[in-house]
């Protein structure tokens, strides 16, 4: 299939702090979506398209259109976790490139940390609406992190992937995080133990949160929000920086089966497709953003997206290729990731913020001559059910 | 003792299920349509996850099956969990052909002493007079 270039994110922001009090999500949401219009050139009355996930104060489309003072043609309460804003980013760019709109806006905003929430740890709440899956889930008592650890263990013993390789993940998403100041601030302001570089040893000497998983394989809890403009090519045109170029986009979504293969993630269906949609191959890819909500994550997502064969992942991550200043395959999550930088619950819109900034040469870890970066998000739980979905960016 | 998070209802694709485990009785669904390629549905559902099926009748597992992966959870914030040292979260495949989530009992070190492929049989964890009962596995 032919590429095209019909629509374009034009203008970005990434709320700056991940400890919060007294902010709510909402303002979080708005200061963002101001930031990025004015990083766009674009006027707050521009927008004509709403995206929500509607999962922070339960405030969907509707809700935050009126909030804000919108009046969109077009509304999007797209939610399937972390991986939302990448569904919402090619719902947009389809949409944008049928005429039905022209200026989309995409927004985040979490308290997560200020809240205390326990994400990884409480367990479930038994509150709400019984659903079959949480009748049949809750009363052993699995966490999040447990459910993601049960994919690392089988993944250890289906290929004979180590712990070692597992933490060559976490060592090259700290080697950037330390190179940029929001994320030495975020670890500083999170009360990390060490703000600083770490060997794969550290990550194993980390505690066990649940086996196999050690603390520095998970992210962290954070504050913290961000916007993304998206926009169609005539009015990318007018815009104050280059766009940065949709090209490629698609989700799937995979969950417990009988007799199904758990370290197969939904991204073996989304991604060949996203990379057919763009006209382009893993291998050309410069930038590779993958959800860190655990090593994990990342490991199925190179893999099932094609940069190695299935299970070949340790062997993949531990060329040393994975860091910025690396030849040989994409640079890994140069923000820092959610691992060392920024994870209020739902990742996803921070995947898109850094493929941008790396396409218009703007990242503390910057790869030289940057073209072309893939942003693919995991949403759900990897070990239960999840969506993955890759979003495909190329510079002007 | 805090209770574990117990399953609720209404609720009425799983009821069943849950009322069979008052007479310990671990049971499943398969489809009823004859052309239907994968017959057994888990977890259950009024209608099969397969074909689309609204015809589906109930079996009784013997509770026989490996281990197809498991995690121990360190640390958990429940107040039913936090205070039981570490337990092992696990995916169990049963020999008819179904996979739940369960826990895996009665080893002295969840990390070292399950394996991923293990045998495992049924055991029942009762959670009072007259309620339901939550089906875990020990090693067989």
């Amino acid at each position: 299939m032919a590429q095209t270039r019909e629509a374009a994110i034009v203008g970005i922001h990434e709320y700056p702090l991940r400890v919060a009090p007294g902010v709510s999500a909402l303002q979080i949401k708005a200061a963002s979506a101001s930031k990025a219009l004015e990083d766009a050139g674009l006027s707050w009355q521009d927008v004509d398209a709403v995206y929500d996930t509607g999962s922070h104060q339960n405030i969907g489309g509707l809700g935050i259109s009126e909030y804000f003072g919108l009046n969109p043609r077009l509304i999007d309460n797209t939610s399937v976790g972390g991986t939302s804003y990448e569904v919402q980013a090619h719902h947009a760019a389809t949409m944008i490139a049928s005429g039905k709109a022209n200026v989309a806006l995409l927004t985040y905003g979490s308290t997560a940390h200020s809240d205390r929430r326990a994400i990884g740890t409480a367990g479930a709440t038994g509150q709400g609406s019984p659903t079959p899956f949480n009748n049949m889930e809750d009363p052993w008592g699995m966490t999040l992190i447990s459910g993601y650890g049960m994919v690392k263990a089988r993944h250890m013993h289906q290929y004979g992937t180590t712990n070692e390789q597992f933490a060559e993940i976490s060592v090259a998403t700290r080697y950037h995080a330390m190179r940029n100041p929001e994320a030495v601030e975020a670890m500083t302001a999170l009360e990390f133990v060490g703000v600083n570089e770490i060997t794969t040893q550290d990550v194993l000497d980390s505690r066990m949160i649940a086996w196999p998983l050690h603390l520095l394989e998970c992210c962290m809890v954070s504050d913290g929000g961000g916007a993304v403009v998206i926009a169609s090519k005539e009015v990318a045109k007018n815009c104050k920086k280059s766009p940065v170029w949709i090209i490629g986009g698609a989700e799937a979504t995979k969950y417990r089966e009988n007799g199904g293969d758990i370290t197969v993630s939904a991204g073996a269906q989304s991604g060949p497709r996203a990379f057919e949609d763009a006209g382009v191959s893993p291998n050309e890819i410069d930038v590779l953003m993958a959800y860190d909500s655990f090593s994990i994550t990342v490991m199925c997502m190179i893999e099932d997206l094609g940069f190695c064969k299935k299970g070949e992942g340790g062997d993949y991550v531990s060329q040393g290729i994975l860091k910025f200043d690396q030849k040989g395959g994409p640079a890994l999550n140069t923000d820092g990731g959610g691992l060392s930088s920024n994870h209020p619950g739902e990742r996803g819109i921070f995947l898109l913020l850094e493929a941008t900034r790396q396409m218009r040469g703007e990242s503390t870890s910057q790869v030289d001559g940057a073209k072309l970066a893939v942003a693919v998000g995991n949403g759900g739980q990897l070990g239960a059910r999840h969506a993955t979905s890759p979003t495909i960016l190329a510079a002007d | 003792m805090t209770l574990r998070p117990q399953p609720r209802f209404p609720e009425p694709d799983t009821e069943p299920f849950w009322e069979a485990t008052k007479e310990k009785n671990l049971v499943y669904q398969t489809c009823d349509n004859p052309d239907c390629t994968d017959k057994v549905i888990f977890y259950p559902r009024a209608h099969c996850d397969t074909c689309g099926g609204l015809k589906t009748s109930w079996n009784t597992s013997k509770g026989e099956g490996v281990v197809y992966t498991y995690s121990v959870v360190m640390q958990s914030r429940h107040p039913a969990f936090k205070d039981l040292g570490p337990y092992a979260v696990a995916y169990v495949d049963l020999d008819e052909g179904f996979r739940m989530m369960t826990n895996v009992i009665n080893v002295d070190n969840p990390i070292s002493d399950i394996q991923i492929g293990m045998k495992v049989k049924l055991v029942w964890q009762e959670q009072g007079e007259g309620e339901i009962s939550l089906p875990m596995f020990e090693p067989a």
